[in-house]
């Protein structure tokens, strides 16, 4: 094994060119499990420790560019207000020793169904920034994930950051898991709620073989939404269109049975997961819009 | 592979590592620092727990050659690090009354006796949270790094805190109550 340990950007880029075959190192939360346990033997190991911008990030006028080795421990601690959904699903990533190594990088770099950043980046619609020698590329987040373990990326590129919109209105972030802390998701569900163009996107973790959205559930809500004038009027949402949203959320699952659950039970547990979540944001939504008018 | 880094305040050099190798290894093998335990191998348990730049992680994940020129705390070095930082918050030196009750007296040879601790560490001690101690100075090392950060610690902060850290005797209560009684004699100034 070699360790190739480039002093900038630049360098990681050009060794990753010449060793398509390098493994990138960050947090060090998956690829260590995996050299520990002898599972991988990487001809290269490449340390970006080094780099100094993918652990920084940089706020825009409506987005913020987030570096691939942000530590979770920031995004939740400094990051809540322009990314609520995905400062929350970082406060459930593992413990607080994992939260300060590992980041959204690595997160989709392993690109794992359980991967906990993966249904709020659903949810906000990220895009994840991507780079090599030829030069850099975004990849919408609907089109990152593959295959289990697999994703967008080409053999020499390395993720650089990934660019999430800031929110405009409320979200949320659940998952189930059998303690509060050190757990990989059971299942998991992200739900943001996005007032500018009327619509709500979705994800959902741990439920098929990759993060996915429940595309049906959300034009069915999008559509509900708008016929009831809800985005304007502020109604409370009704219990049959909550649930008629849950059970598409939980058709939107493909999962299987493991040590964690049974498909059955996953199956349910997001729909669970998608009216509570639905419940939660859109009572934030209607309580700041009365906020905002200034009623009595 | 050549790795130099600081432990414990003092330059180490650690040489033929494999590129592979976890910092938890080469601290325990190569540096004879055994404090830090070997348990889970997969940051799962906290055991390895120890400070990289100050801040708390599973020394079992980080690859050695990612330690390269940083600095680590372990367990062995916890009460210096807490003298230390006890000092650039003014609270150090000899008392008065501790000068006059000094005696001259002997350590014995058993490791670790006769020494100072830190704080956490006699709360520990002293609230008997400590049973079969494999899980103890990662834990130390997690409660210390938290009652540094926050002064006063709810519950709910401790747990939080510590949530990282199994201790498979199950002696939570009394890791609980260690740590609350090491942050009383901390807003005390004991």
């Amino acid at each position: 094994m070699d360790f190739l340990r480039p002093a900038t950007w630049e360098e990681a880029l050009a060794a990753k060119a010449e060793h398509p075959t390098a493994v990138p190192i960050a947090g060090g939360t998956d690829v260590m499990v995996e050299i520990n346990f002898d599972h991988r033997r990487p001809e290269y190991l490449m340390d970006l420790n080094r780099i100094g911008e993918l652990h920084e990030w940089e706020t825009e006028d409506d987005s913020v560019r987030l570096g691939a080795s942000v530590p979770y421990s920031k995004i939740m601690e400094r990051l809540r207000t322009e990314l609520p959904g995905l400062a929350l699903a970082s406060h459930t990533v593992a413990s607080p020793q994992i939260r300060n190594r590992g980041g959204v990088g690595g997160n989709l770099g392993t690109a794992s169904p359980a991967g906990d950043a993966h249904p709020a980046l659903l949810a906000a619609g990220a895009e994840v920034e991507v780079a090599s020698v030829r030069g850099t590329r975004l990849i919408p987040i609907d089109d990152f994930y593959t295959g289990v373990k697999r994703n967008a990326l080409a053999p020499d590129e390395l993720i650089r950051a990934v660019r999430v919109k800031k929110a405009d209105g409320p979200q949320q972030y659940a998952k189930v898991g059998t303690r509060n802390a050190m757990v990989i998701a059971v299942c998991a569900f992200g739900l943001a709620l996005h007032p500018e163009t009327r619509t709500v996107r979705t994800g959902i973790g741990s439920a098929a073989p990759t993060p996915v959205r429940a595309r049906a559930a959300e034009e069915f809500l999008n559509a509900a939404l708008e016929e009831g004038g809800f985005w304007d009027n502020g109604r409370i949402i009704t219990p049959s269109l909550a649930r008629q949203f849950a059970e598409l959320c939980a058709a939107a699952c493909n999962p299987i049975d493991d040590v964690r659950g049974t498909a059955t039970y996953r199956r349910h547990a997001v729909g669970v997961l998608a009216r509570r979540t639905l419940t939660w944001t859109w009572e934030s939504y209607r309580g700041s819009a009365r906020t905002s008018k200034g009623a009595a | 592979m050549r790795v130099s880094f600081t432990v414990n305040g003092r330059p180490q050099e650690a040489d033929d590592v494999w590129e592979g190798e976890s910092l938890l290894y080469v601290l325990r093998e190569r540096l004879g620092l055994p404090g830090s335990k070997n348990a889970c191998e997969q940051g799962e348990c906290g055991s390895c727990t120890v400070r990289l730049d100050g801040v708390p992680v599973c020394s079992c994940l980080v690859a050695a050659g990612q330690a390269e020129g940083r600095e680590v705390v372990t367990v062995e070095g916890l009460a210096e690090y807490a003298k230390e930082r006890a000092c650039t918050t003014g609270a150090c030196g000899t008392s008065l009354d501790e000068a006059r009750r000094w005696a001259a007296k002997g350590t014995d040879s058993q490791t670790g006796e006769g020494v100072e601790l830190s704080p956490v560490q006699q709360a520990f001690i002293d609230a008997g949270a400590v049973q079969c101690g494999f899980c103890t100075p990662g834990l130390l090392v997690a409660a210390d790094e938290m009652l540094e950060r926050n002064r006063n610690p709810t519950d709910a902060d401790i747990r939080e805190a510590l949530s990282g850290n199994l201790c498979r005797c199950t002696g939570y209560e009394k890791i609980m109550d260690a740590v609350r009684l090491a942050a009383a004699r901390q807003s005390e100034g004991v």
